[in-house]
This record gives C-alpha cells, sequence and structure tokens, in this order.
C-alpha cells in the first residue's frame, strides 16, 4: 500500500525564476525507508516540504495516506525533524516531547504514559527534566525524534536531521534511528547529502540532480536487515555506495565544482 | 554555589561604598583647593554622606517621629500607587501588544499614537487624568487612583514595543513545526509566541518597574497630595537651602523604592523564564 504519491510535481520560485522540482513521480510504501539524496539545490528539501504541505506544487499532486496533502498535514498524519531540533527553550524535554500531544488534546495521564514510552525508545529518560540547552547536539535531536514520534505517525519526514552533527554521533543516532524504524514500522522520508548515510539508512535512495530539480535514479538497497556496525564494511555496502555516487555523478557533469565536492 | 550570593551583595556594598568616597573626595578637594567649578561646593550643594544618614534619625519639626518614618509611610502610599500603576500598565501593554501583533493594519494605523502618547510630557497629561478620573473612582481609590493611572501611562509604552518585538522573535522553524500540528492562531500564540516573547517583555517590565516609580512621584504633584514622597519632596525642595539633607534623604528613598520595584521583576523572571543563558535578555 502506498503511503505517500507524488504525481507530476513541479515547483518553481517566482524570486529568481528558479525550477526547484520538474514533473516528480515518486510512491512510497508503507514501512519503507526513503532517502533523497543529491546536491544543494536540487530540490530534495523543497520535495520533502511539498510532501508536508508547507510548501504547495506550482503543478500535480501530492497524496498521503490517500488523502491530499493538506487533508493530512491538518490530520497529523506525518511528523517532521528538521536540521535543528527546533526545541522549545523554555519546556523541559517531557514537555517538548509532549508537545504534538497536547495539541491532539491528549489527557495528561496519557501524555505522562506516551512520554515515558518515548523516553524510554531514545535512552533519554534520565534527562526528562533538563532543558533543551543543558543537552549536547545529538540528545536534542533524539529528543527532536522522540516529539515527532510521540503520536505515532504514518509517515515520519526528516530533514538532513544529523547534518549538523560530527561524524561519530551520527554514525551512533543511524544505529538509534533504524532500532526506532524497525520497532514501530513507520515510513521514514529522509533528506541527506552523505552517500554512506542514505545507503546504510534506507531501503531505497532516490538520487536527484539539480537545476531543475529531477529524480537522477532510484537505487534498492538490498543490505541484509538488521543492519549493524557491521553492515558499512559490507563489500555489497560499497557497491551500492558506488552506485549511488555513479548516478551522481553522471548528472553531476553540470555541476559546480564546490558541489560535487561536497558529493565525492 | 552558596558563596556566589554574598560575593555579589559585597560587590554591590563595595561599589555602595567606593560612590560614597568619590562624593566626599571630591567635596574635599573642591573645598580646600577652593574650586567653584562647575558649582561652588558647599553644605547646601552636596552635604555630607553623614549628615544625609543622620537627617533619617532625626524629625523634620518638634514633636514629630524620625524622618525615616514619616518617609516609610509615604514610600507605602506612592509604592502603592507605583504597584498598581505597573500592574495595570503592564497588563494593557501587553494586551496592545498581543492585539497589534495580529494585524498589520492596526499596527499601522495606532503604533504612531502610542509612540506620540509618550513625546506628551506626564506633567502636562496628569492635570487632565486627575479632573477625569478623580470623580469616576470609588471613595478608597479617590485621589491615589489617579495618581496610579498616571504612572500606568509611562509603564504601558515599554512593554507593548517589546511584546510586539518578542511576540515576531519566535523562530520560523518553530512556527512551522506549529503548522504541521495544524496548530490554530490562538494555540500558536500561547504556546510558542508569548513564551518566545518573555525575555523581551521582562526586559521591558525592568524598565516600567521603575518608570513606575518615577510616574507616580511625578503623578502626586498636580494631584496635591501630601501622604507619598511627591509631596514630600515638593515640601522638602520649599527648604532646601535650610535643610539640603532632607531632600537628599528623600531622593535615597525614593531610589531604593525604584530598586526594590527593579528587583521584584528581576525574581520574578528568574522563576518564570528558563531560557539559556545566552538567550536571556
Amino acid at each position: 500500500m502506498s503511503v505517500v504519491e507524488i504525481k507530476g510535481v513541479t515547483k518553481t520560485f517566482a524570486r529568481g525564476n528558479v525550477t526547484a522540482l520538474e514533473n516528480i513521480e515518486l510512491e512510497l510504501n508503507t514501512g519503507e525507508f526513503v532517502s533523497l539524496i543529491g546536491p544543494s539545490g536540487c530540490g530534495k528539501s523543497t520535495l520533502l516540504r511539498v510532501i508536508g504541505d508547507l510548501t504547495p506544487p506550482t503543478a500535480g499532486s501530492v497524496t498521503v495516506n490517500g488523502k491530499p496533502a493538506r487533508q493530512a498535514r491538518n490530520d497529523g498524519d506525518y511528523g517532521i525533524v528538521f536540521q535543528d531540533s527546533v526545541l522549545f527553550d523554555w519546556r523541559t524535554v517531557a514537555k517538548n516531547i509532549a508537545l504534538p500531544l497536547e495539541m491532539l488534546g491528549w489527557s495528561r495521564d496519557r501524555r505522562r504514559a506516551r512520554v515515558e514510552e518515548m523516553l524510554d525508545l531514545v535512552e533519554l529518560r534520565n534527562f526528562a527534566d533538563h532543558h533543551p540547552w543543558q543537552l549536547s547536539g545529538g540528545m536534542q535531536q533524539r529528543v527532536s525524534i522522540a516529539r515527532a514520534l510521540s503520536f505515532e505517525p504514518a509517515l515520519l519526514l526528516m530533514d538532513e536531521p544529523f547534518g549538523a552533527l560530527d561524524e561519530m554521533t551520527r554514525e551512533r543516532l543511524n544505529l538509534e534511528l533504524l532500532s526506532i524504524w524497525e520497532k514501530l514500522g513507520s515510513t521514514v522520508v529522509f533528506v541527506t547529502h552523505s552517500i554512506s548515510e542514505a545507503v546504510f539508512l534506507s531501503t531505497r535512495v532516490v538520487v536527484m540532480s539539480p537545476r531543475p530539480g529531477r529524480i537522477a535514479g532510484v537505487v534498492d538497497i538490498d543490505l541484509p536487515s538488521p543492519r549493524t556496525v557491521e553492515t558499512r564494511e559490507d563489500p555489497r555496502f560499497f557497491e551500492l555506495v558506488t552506485q549511488v555516487r555513479e548516478l551522481l555523478r553522471k548528472r553531476g557533469e553540470h555541476l559546480l565544482p564546490e558541489e560535487a565536492a561536497e558529493l565525492l | 554555589m552558596v558563596a556566589q550570593p554574598l560575593r555579589r551583595a559585597a560587590t554591590v556594598a563595595a561599589a555602595a561604598l567606593a560612590l560614597v568616597g568619590f562624593w566626599e573626595l571630591y567635596r574635599w578637594i573642591w573645598t580646600s583647593a577652593g574650586w567653584t567649578w562647575p558649582f561652588v561646593v558647599d553644605r547646601t550643594s552636596m552635604p555630607h554622606v553623614w549628615t544625609i544618614f543622620r537627617a533619617f534619625g532625626q524629625p523634620t519639626q518638634v514633636n514629630q517621629p524620625a524622618l525615616i518614618t514619616i518617609l516609610f509611610h509615604k514610600s507605602v502610599f506612592t509604592g502603592k500607587e507605583a504597584l498598581v500603576g505597573f500592574a495595570v500598565g503592564a497588563i494593557v501593554g501587553f494586551a496592545i501588544g498581543i492585539v497589534l501583533a495580529h494585524s498589520r493594519l492596526l499596527q499601522r494605523g495606532f503604533l504612531p499614537y502610542i509612540v506620540a502618547s509618550q513625546t506628551i510630557p506626564i506633567l502636562a497629561i496628569a492635570p487632565m487624568v486627575v479632573v477625569w478620573v478623580n470623580p469616576k473612582l470609588p471613595g478608597p481609590l479617590q485621589g491615589w487612583g489617579a495618581v496610579a493611572v498616571i504612572a500606568s501611562y509611562l509603564t504601558f509604552f515599554p512593554v507593548t514595543i517589546n511584546t510586539l518585538r518578542g511576540l515576531r522573535s519566535a523562530d520560523p522553524r518553530a512556527l512551522e513545526l506549529m503548522r504541521t500540528y495544524a496548530a490554530s492562531r490562538w494555540t500558536i500564540l500561547w504556546k510558542l509566541r508569548v513564551p518566545a516573547s518573555l525575555p523581551y517583555v521582562f526586559a521591558a517590565l525592568k524598565l516600567a518597574a521603575t518608570a513606575s516609580v518615577v510616574g507616580a512621584i511625578i503623578g502626586e504633584l498636580p494631584s496635591g497630595l501630601q501622604d507619598g514622597l511627591g509631596g514630600a519632596i515638593i515640601n522638602f525642595n520649599q527648604y532646601y537651602s535650610f535643610e539640603p539633607q532632607e531632600l537628599w534623604a528623600t531622593n535615597v528613598v525614593a531610589a531604593a523604592l525604584g530598586i526594590l520595584f527593579f528587583v521584584a521583576v528581576v525574581v520574578v523572571e528568574r522563576i518564570v523564564v528558563r531560557r539559556a543563558p545566552e538567550n536571556v535578555a
């Protein structure tokens, strides 16, 4: 069953006359983990925002859970994680996680029980009463993930969630995210510009190219599940990384040098 | 950790001592050198610090309580006016800020007049306020109620301006996050914009706290009220050339009242605003 259906989506920005997305066709099935990867300006974040109805498409349609994206947003069908954790400074960790539950009108007891579950899930039980600024960047992002998942949305949208973190924290959080995903079985759309991260996490990698933003190719990731630290040393992992890289390179002939450098 | 408040108190005491030392040193140099620029230094222009403080313990007239007792009662009276004025001004100022933040049109239309309201000297408005407000007030509010209104007139302005600024300070991505929850304007206001504005609002409340005391003192002048510090200042002004220390002592009390208001706001801010240390305005 498809959770997200993107049909002929085009997005142009009047300012600067930029075509961010051109005729995108993509379908995401239940339980899939799909990464969108490409150089800056390829429209991967814009595509994510179109799915979440944070930006309307200029043409085409997006369906989430069989509903128009607008309806899905109003129904709280997805959770979102940005590159910055966007936690509310004045709320404790527990209260930040409870924020969407408050919006949904959950009772205090029900909220408390769910927050406890989420704290266990992201292993922050001892930090429930801390304020965000007392946490490291990696912990803040875990809170942000817990907040996005707290109301069990069918779809999780993640916009370079680990982009601001150091390599070691990033790899640890990749593993944590995978175990959460396996436990909850939600569908994930994950924007990144790290090839190895995309291959390691995903069931499918969608490679995008810029100006105008298009899908350059889709790579099915057939690595065995569950993925572990050893997966990164699997020969098949390197083959897939190379495959994604080739796709990016082929489409990268008209990249600016610094964009190419960022990817290779 | 325990040592920190102590160290802070010591710093404040040291600064006070330094000021007293500077005052007396200046006095001593100017009088012994016979300098007259920028003004002649004598017991009228700059009474000794100890003369001022001794005045607290002495009655101003025979068979009257000590000055400190009189000033205490007067500052309670002025403090009451200032507190009510501060509360009214803060609430009204915050409400105006919220209304204006939600309508560009209202903001464009009314903000110039709100700014203009503060360019009119309070002394010019005070008599009108007394004439308008006093007859409408119930018995227990007679007299001082109008002064509280004058104090609130000085208070609301910084609160309105900073509330407006503070409500707009919410992180754009946090607003986007609220959109993903399909949050209503009202929810966004209470769960995001207002909490985000609090550091700004408290910065304004600190200004408003001292302004409310000044407003109450000035408001007492045209009201002809004798029960507050304003009345005392007018009174001691007339005897300044004979007993300058009494006016100085009154000024010290007025300053202390303003500081008390300021500190009260700081204490509430500590309790209410939980922010990363670098984000506290």
